[in-house]
């Protein structure tokens, strides 16, 4: 019942941050369509070992598309042709023998390469350390169930809260913007009573660090949230702009 | 060989088990322990290696009390640590559903699903603090289920006849981590927590028998560095990568526990593995990684295999598909034998299950290791767009995974519709053993705590469902930054330490000789093609069903494995830069003598219980048959020096008061 394809992979190898890096062809054959896009990396690189070669580096931890720490951009898309996915969870089923696959790494101003298809995200956390937090010291919380929250918000906060923060909004943003990365957390606290106080100062902090870091402004392509594995809605952003300009006419 | 070891010498484990009934242990502990005051909290340092549920809630809850915390990750963000791919829930005993629930109930199934092996002071603390943590969560935006009232939602899970599961979707890891997280950035933004990622510890330092820091490689640059504080604390995880094939991520490894372990901290339990009964089956010898599927699938999921045996050799030849055989012809094993509990009996009950039946050929798939779950009659009954609300981003992943839509119509018979199952087989998930802790997380090395899934404390031989988050939170924000004071308070005299002394140096210059040594080899096999075999050993011998001879075996065969590795390993690249080949063996080193110490100590327990199966002890019915009378202790490990030597035993009784010791029954 199982199907093999063969295909040429075109791959972005570059030794450190500062070497010059190119595309590497490797012709790589006989993989079963039930192999995810990662294990046929896996088995590549165990055959380059083999060879005495340096494997191909790439970022991946879970395999369950919900740690965001896989990235590649294939044949032009961040997570590669499936809608809905992170690349460790895109099988082999959806290319053809015959094809060419390029991968390259996420592609931005603010994610330096480290090694091969691995950049550097830590942009990501700081913008999330700039405010994306409810103030809250552990113990003397109150009883959970004493602010009831309708279904709908908390639904809602929790479409925004899925993001994996991988960014590939970033890496599909012709001008490398961070928006739909940060508006999915400053949704989350908007949308629930508990980030309403500190709602005014996250909003402003965490804008001004993704511009501090170098990341581009948002001009509402939609790219992001085309491309988004998770799903994180436009509309994340919309929120956060309205939060914005709330914020600044407060101010 | 276990006879001599059940003689040997019993020195006395001092488990600081606190005085008074099991209710008020844990309000006396912390109404007479020690505390530090806020002036001395800030001219102390602690090490948090980890920043799962238990890493990042102790990194960041410690930075709140006023302490400077170091804080590693070998990911590149903290928020990718594992605990994030936990699907289900996190239990909690705040009895929302007015069931019947209490803090007493909890600590009970806690226990009996623990198979009578965890300690009872530790489970009842848990159960006193889970409620806190489902307060402490809220507060911190957690996006939990809500009911439309706008109150919090509950489901139901193995091993529990109420329902005290709370849930994010099937994302309940991600979101708490995510909030543990934010508390955590916010600790960094203050400028109390340091956040080092990309980091892998590899040894820690013990001066004057205290552990006063860490060696860690950045792994970007592949250079070694000193790290030095008043107290390290590991939270690094299981060891279920040992087995190669397992749900956890594939960068989870044993090696930080590995380091504690010959740096003397004993190493408690480690036959305790435990196999989750709903993973998706393995479907060839390429695969890196099992993808499980949530047990919350099992309260609406019938499990199932045909009645008939030419159905099952049907199936296995691909000839007819599981919704072409009718509802008379299923066997609903799980609802057969266990009546009471069904299909949500505990998880080492329902892998062992789903064992027999594969293992008497009625497996569903063309390898024959695999049955059905099932939604058809949740399906019918509740219409599919409820299951879908449930667990819909489950079926999407399956569908992507399998080429499989389970929400799939796919026959009517006997005007019966009938929708696609899902396959599921057992898979290596959770290790219950860990680093041996006493009451205070406080491994037998001092100023050295284990928290998490990599201690052995709270879960006995097995764990129930949505009790991992519970304990690594637990432990994270609510138990750790107290008992950790009481070691601390009489270090505030001591100053901040330098890393240029001997102890560092020589730490330092022992993981350097490792690296250099590996690097060496230059053999002919890769990291990953040794640490199969290691799987295949680990999985034939010492896995869902273990004898003596096999374990006996195994023993041979890893003695073996490890030759092979210290002479035929190929690394290729430099220790320059990264090199992910040199971190995989590094890790793979630790990962053999982990498979040695599970396969000692599951030679050592005469016994079943939990995830610890030995075919030789069982009932007529298949099943486990316990021996409270010999082995009702806590099996710890000390290290004898040597990787080849065989470690020295050490028994921690166990003391029940307030449980009767009994026959776990899931029957009536």
């Amino acid at each position: 019942m199982e199907n093999s394809i063969s295909f040429k992979l075109k791959v972005w190898r570059q030794k450190d941050a500062k070497s010059q890096g190119q595309f590497v062809t490797y012709d790589v054959n006989d993989i079963p369509t039930d192999t995810s896009f990662l294990e046929m990396l896996d088995i590549l690189n165990e055959q380059l070992v083999e060879k005495g070669e340096e494997p191909i580096h790439f970022d991946h931890d879970c395999r369950e598309g919900i740690c965001g720490m896989c990235s590649l951009y294939i044949n032009g898309h961040p997570h590669g042709p499936a809608t809905g996915a992170t690349t460790c969870q895109l099988y082999m089923r959806r290319f053809h023998d015959g094809d060419t696959i390029t991968v390259e790494p996420w592609r931005s101003a603010a994610f330096p390469v480290i090694k091969d298809l691995m950049v550097n995200r830590n942009a990501l956390d700081q913008i999330q350390q700039a405010g994306g937090y409810v103030s809250f010291n552990t113990g003397g919380a109150q009883d959970a169930n004493a602010i009831p929250i309708s279904k709908v918000a908390a639904d809602e906060a929790m479409d925004s809260a899925s993001c994996i923060g991988c960014g590939a909004c970033v890496a599909a943003c012709k001008n490398g913007s961070a928006m739909l990365f940060v508006s999915a957390k400053v949704s989350q606290f908007a949308l629930l009573p508990q980030g309403k106080a500190e709602a005014k100062k996250r909003v402003k902090a965490m804008l001004s660090k993704m511009d501090e870091l170098g990341f581009g402004n948002c001009t509402n392509t939609g790219a992001c949230a085309a491309e988004c594995p998770k799903n994180i809605k436009l509309s994340n952003i919309a929120r956060l702009n309205r939060e914005f300009i709330c914020a600044k006419c407060a101010d | 060989m276990e006879e001599t070891m059940n003689k040997t010498a019993q020195p006395v484990i001092d488990s600081k088990i606190p005085e008074g009934p099991i209710a008020e242990k844990w309000t006396n502990y912390k109404a007479h322990q020690k505390l530090v005051n806020p002036a001395n909290k800030r001219r102390l340092d602690i090490i948090v290696v980890g920043t799962g549920l238990a890493g990042a809630s102790a990194a960041a809850t410690l930075g709140e009390m006023g302490f400077n915390v170091l804080n590693f990750c070998i990911q590149d963000s903290p928020r990718r640590a594992h605990s994030i791919a936990a699907q289900g829930g996190i239990n909690a005993a705040k009895n929302y559903q007015n069931d019947g629930d209490s803090v007493y109930r909890l600590f009970y199934d806690t226990v009996k699903g623990g198979d009578y092996r965890a300690r009872e002071a530790n489970v009842y603390r848990l159960a006193e603090v889970s409620n806190n943590i489902i307060d402490q969560c809220v507060a911190q935006g957690v996006p939990f289920a809500r009911e439309y009232g706008g109150l919090l939602a509950n489901r139901s899970f193995g091993g529990a006849q109420v329902s005290r599961t709370f849930y994010a979707k099937g994302q309940t890891g991600q979101q708490l981590l995510l909030g543990a997280y934010s508390s955590l950035n916010r600790q960094i933004n203050a400028g109390k927590v340091k956040s080092y990622n990309r980091y892998e510890m590899h040894d820690v330092v013990i001066i004057d028998g205290r552990a006063r820091g860490i060696i860690a490689k950045n792994l970007v640059t592949g250079k070694l560095e000193r790290f030095a504080a008043h107290a390290v604390v590991i939270a690094t995880g299981g060891y279920g990568n040992t087995y190669f094939l397992s749900t956890n991520a594939m960068a989870c490894n044993c090696s930080a526990a590995m380091a504690c372990y010959r740096k003397g901290a004993m190493f408690a339990n480690p036959a305790y593995v435990q196999i989750h009964p709903t993973c998706i089956p393995v479907h060839g010898d390429k695969q890196s990684k099992l993808t499980l599927m949530s047990e919350s699938l099992r309260n609406d999921g019938r499990i199932w295999v045909p009645k008939n045996i030419e159905d099952a050799k049907k199936l296995q030849a691909g000839e007819i598909k599981g919704s072409d055989i009718p509802e008379k012809e299923r066997d609903y094993y799980l609802e057969r034998r266990y009546p009471a509990f069904g299909n949500l009996v505990p998880r080492d009950v329902a892998s062992r299950a789903a064992k027999e039946r594969c293992d008497k050929g009625y497996g569903v798939n063309n390898t024959g290791l695999a049955v059905f779950l099932d939604f058809s009659e949740a399906i019918n009954r509740l219409g599919i767009d409820v299951i879908r609300q449930r667990y819909g981003n489950l079926f999407d992943m399956y569908e992507e995974i399998t080429d499989v839509n389970p929400g799939e119509l796919a026959n009517e018979i006997d005007g019966v519709k009938y929708y696609n199952p899902m396959m599921i087989y057992p898979a290596i998930h959770y290790t219950m053993g860990g680093i041996w802790v006493d009451y205070e997380l406080q491994t037998s090395v001092k100023g050295l705590f284990a928290i998490g899934e990599c201690n052995f404390s709270d879960h006995g031989a097995n764990r129930l469902g949505a009790s991992a988050l519970m304990q690594g939170l637990a432990d994270g924000y609510f138990v750790l930054p107290y008992t950790i004071q009481n070691y601390l308070s009489d270090q505030i005299t001591v100053p901040r330490f330098s890393t240029d002394t001997p102890e560092f140096e020589a730490a330092e210059k022992a993981v350097q000789d490792n690296l250099d040594r590996l690097m060496s080899i230059q053999g002919k096999r890769s990291v990953d093609s040794i640490h199969k075999e290691l799987g295949h050993i680990m999985w034939e011998y010492v896995g869902m069903g273990r004898t003596r001879e096999g374990l006996e075996t195994a023993l041979q065969k890893l003695k073996e494995l490890r030759k092979e590795f210290e002479t035929n390993l190929f690394i290729p690249g430099t220790q320059e830069g990264m090199n992910n080949e040199l971190d995989k063996a590094f890790r793979l080193r630790d990962f053999i003598a982990m498979g040695e110490l599970i396969a000692y100590d599951a030679l050592s327990r005469n016994e079943s219980c939990g995830g610890h199966f030995r075919e030789e002890y069982q009932t007529e019915e298949g099943e486990a048959k316990r021996d409270d009378e010999n082995y009702f202790y806590v099996s710890c490990w000390k290290y004898n020096g040597s990787d080849e030597t065989a470690p020295t035993q050490v028994k921690e009784p166990l003391h029940y008061e307030a449980i009767k010791v009994q026959t776990r029954n899931y029957k009536n």
